[in-house]
């Protein structure tokens, strides 16, 4: 499953002229097949905004997304289903409260026209990690960390090529956090996915990640590889600030 | 690692969850006094509708010309109207209307809001335009108004009163239910649909529509009140059900004339009306505290 | 401890209804630093907080001892406390979004606190907010004093709430998750506001939060809580040195910059950590 990702001059403006609000000037970057690939910025970078761009969640852009040689905006919706999935910030959001897990699981199968349901749902739950008696429970029944789970398991059931990640652990403790990355690794190992993450904690980009992209006001400024955060490589005065605060932010321990 | 199903509380099995729930509901609104009257109010009006044959005392159209305006005793409990029949039967049987009227008016206000109101809220752009006029123009109409232009051009009887009513019924729950999705359609569940490749109508139907149900419902009960009244009122007008019905706002109409001496002919179908209505009031109260998600916990 | 600011033994809080005490067992001193007291969810460390101030009126709050200063928290009345609160222990809350008043000018907002406190005329109030303004490092107090919560940035808000939170000139600061809500890199610099004025003028600070390492650069002490119970309680730099399995495990479950674990150790949680300490 080789899915390269590209990138080109995407860009978000509203209104004409020169008195059009550029909210995203100018995003271009790549990502290589079974690659992890960060998005790192402030709050307000547009580093989800990108994400939901390539999903196709909004429409609202100009510029070129392919996904393995194939422009995103072109591909029929339900292809695009089967190619590139997403997993969202907020556990408590992401699963409708009404429907079950069974019932989360089974639609996409449904829109899809897949077979065997029960043993496709069956081994989804189970290849997060959750045992198949969850598959009748709701939403209010479980916790922060199973709920992402079920999240995952819904967004790996239609066996993407393409993984989406919006901050996945940053509304979840510690521990729970490293349960869930432990499992994206996991995953990836075993099918070859190729991730985007957005976040804002370079430690999880340095744990998980290949390369990253550092982002501000919606631009690219440095696109850097993960070993350029140690020592602080980046050559862009905002990617240094960055990576400079985030290292004292970590454990200035000597200072301390 | 997996997470066993132990670590959790046990979900208990057996009942579907939606039974479950309404029994929860149930037991919830019994438990403050004012709902607790709206719930038996109500109920009680059902088993009257229901066993009307049984309960009433006599036929409600049997005129007796010699016993005309008697009031309330042994034999008549609610004493005879001009006509000489018993007002009581009449308001056993009376019943039946008044369900019949508040069964048809949900079954068509609540569906046809919901459809207008989650399109519109979800869809966006000009169909919302489009749709949300066509609200304001039927909302616009005093309902009173509305049913007496409506039944002036169609003939009064109590089916073009009930579907005058419905006309000007339904536009609040479209803006609520469109106001409700609104809100919904930002949520993530509802963008992790699109990324399966839902269709618009699947997620209107399947993802939408149940979380508006709630507010719906509530604002379906407190309507009741609203309807109730105003088919009362066209009674009143002549405009609804027609004699020899037995509607309670017709009946206090006819009734209006005898008033100063034969007080029974208007206050037990006021009464039946006032209990009614204040019934549905409170149960919507309760339905509002009951339907609360915040609420879901001590359920 | 000479004169403790705040001396806490075997708090227990139950809120009505619940099944079991949401915190249990819970005793601490703290003197004039500044002590931190971390936990996941559920742990009970905002209950905690929140009980100092008796701002739970809900719950039963049982305690041995329960004092600040010379004030015995555990029988004071409401109206006693409204005197206490904001003057002579103050809390700063996590999101300025939701703590500031949204339609009213931030300058405002700060001198009122001033003024409900000390007698003191609009001009008065207005010299001190602008005075303390400048104290949290905010470059155009003059300006920024006419701003709307809306038009000033996360890190900005959470400086003026500090601001807010020490001009009455309070001897206890409780900050509940102060910088949760903010970028990084702006957190440190809000932090370092706190710190200063902390240590100028000898306030005593608790400081809760999830963020282990965040605590442990900024705190004196640590108290660790797990399910309602302290289960540790250390230095903030031994923290290396830490016994309880559940401080070792939150620890190590934590991805840091460096080191090149493929997999983050998970925390395994015993039923006997919910138990009574012994001893």
């Amino acid at each position: 499953m080789t899915s390269p990702v590209e990138i080109n001059d995407l860009s978000i403006s509203f209104g004409e002229g020169p008195a059009a609000v550029k909210v995203l000037p100018s995003v271009s970057f790549s990502v290589d097949a079974g690659e992890c690939f960060g998005l790192v910025g402030e709050s307000g970078s547009g580093k989800s905004t990108v994400l939901r761009c390539i999903a196709m969640l909004t429409d609202f852009w100009q510029g070129k997304i392919l996904i393995g040689g194939r422009d995103v905006r072109k591909l029929p919706r339900l292809e695009r289903c089967r190619l590139l999935q997403m997993v969202f910030q907020d556990p408590y959001g992401s699963l409708h409260p009404r429907q079950s897990v069974r019932t989360a699981l089974a639609e996409p199968l449904r829109i899809h026209g897949l077979d065997d349901h029960e043993g496709r749902m069956r081994r989804a739950i189970r290849d997060v990690g959750l045992s198949a008696d969850f598959l009748d429970r709701f939403p209010h029944q479980m916790s922060g960390g199973q709920r992402q789970r079920v999240a995952i398991a819904r967004a790996l059931i239609l066996e993407p090529a393409l993984l989406l990640l919006d901050e996945p652990t940053s509304a979840l403790d510690v521990s729970v956090q490293a349960e869930i990355l432990n499992l994206l690794v996991r995953l990836r190992d075993e099918r070859g996915l190729t991730y985007i993450m957005v976040t804002h904690d370079l430690a999880v980009v340095d744990h998980m990640c290949d390369r990253f992209a550092v982002m501000l006001h919606g631009e690219v400024t440095e696109v850097l590889p993960r070993s350029a955060i140690l020592g602080n490589g980046a050559t862009h005065p905002y990617a240094r600030n960055l990576i400079q605060t985030s290292l004292e932010y970590e454990g200035a321990l000597e200072a301390g | 690692m997996t997470v066993k199903d132990t670590d959790m509380p046990r979900v208990s099995s057996g009942m579907p969850t939606s039974l479950i729930a309404m029994r929860n509901i149930l037991a919830y609104l019994m438990r403050s006094p004012t709902s607790a009257f709206g719930v038996i109010a109500l109920g009680l009006l059902i088993l009257i509708a229901a066993f009307a044959p049984l309960i009433a005392t006599h036929d409600p159209y049997a005129q007796d010309l010699v016993n005309t305006l008697q009031p309330p005793s042994a034999a008549h409990f609610f004493g005879t109207d001009e006509l000489g029949r018993d007002i009581f039967s009449r308001l056993v049987w009376g019943s039946r209307i008044s369900l019949t009227i508040i069964f048809l008016v949900s079954i068509i206000v609540g569906p046809l809001g919901m459809i207008v109101g989650t399109t519109a809220g979800y869809m966006g752009g000009r169909l919302d335009t489009v749709m949300m006029r066509v609200t304001d123009i039927f909302l616009s109409f005093p309902s009173l108004i509305l049913s007496l232009a409506f039944v002036a051009a169609l003939g009064p009887s109590l089916n073009n009163a009930i579907i005058a009513i419905a006309l000007t019924a339904w536009p609040p729950i479209a803006r609520l239910a469109r106001a409700e999705t609104m809100t919904l359609r930002q949520a993530d569940y509802i963008a992790a649909a699109r990324l399966q490749g839902a269709s618009s109508l699947r997620i209107i139907v399947k993802s939408i529509a149940p979380m508006c149900l709630p507010s719906v419902l509530i604002r379906l009960t407190l309507n009741m009140a609203t309807v109730i009244l105003t088919a009362a009122g066209l009674g009143f007008l002549g405009l609804g059900a027609q004699p020899p019905l037995p509607e309670w706002g017709a009946m206090i109409a006819t009734g209006r004339r005898y008033m100063i001496d034969s007080w029974w002919l208007v206050t037990f179908p006021g009464l039946a009306i006032l209990t009614v209505s204040l019934a549905f009031n409170l149960l919507g109260d309760g339905l509002r505290d009951a339907l609360d998600p915040k609420q879901m916990n001590r359920r | 401890m000479e004169n403790p600011v705040l001396e806490v033994q075997n708090l227990a809080i139950r809120y009505g209804g619940a099944p079991r005490e949401a915190v249990r067992g819970v005793s601490f001193t703290l003197g004039r630093e500044r002590l931190g007291i971390v936990g996941e969810s559920g742990s009970g460390k905002s209950t905690v907080g929140r009980a100092i101030l008796k701002l739970l009126p809900s719950a039963k709050i049982t305690a041995d001892r329960m004092r600040f200063e010379d004030v015995d928290l555990l029988k004071t009345t409401e109206r006693e406390m409204l005197k206490i609160r904001g003057r002579r222990m103050s809390m700063i809350l996590q999101d300025p979004k939701f703590s500031l008043n949204p339609i009213q000018r931030v300058g405002r907002q700060v001198a009122e606190t001033y003024m409900r406190h000390f007698p003191a005329n609009r001009a008065e109030a207005r010299e001190k907010t602008l005075a303390m303004l400048a104290a949290v490092q905010i470059r155009d107090p003059e300006r920024v004093h006419d701003l709307y919560p809306h038009e000033i940035s996360g890190g900005m808000g959470q400086r003026i709430m500090i601001a807010m939170m020490l001009l009455a000139e309070p001897d206890l600061v409780i900050a509940d998750e102060p910088t949760s809500a903010l970028d990084v890199s702006v957190r440190l610099q809000v932090l370092g506001v706190l710190n200063g004025l902390v240590r100028d003028r000898g306030i005593g600070l608790i400081m809760i939060s999830h963020d282990l390492n965040l605590v442990r650069n900024f705190c004196d002490r640590v108290l660790i809580m797990f399910d309602g119970r302290v289960v540790e309680t250390l230095a903030a730099k031994d923290m290396d040195k830490a016994q309880h399995p559940y401080t070792r495990g939150l620890l190590a479950a934590q991805p840091r910059i460096g080191d090149r674990r493929h997999m983050l150790s998970v925390l395994d949680r015993r039923p006997e950590w919910s138990e009574e300490l012994q001893g």
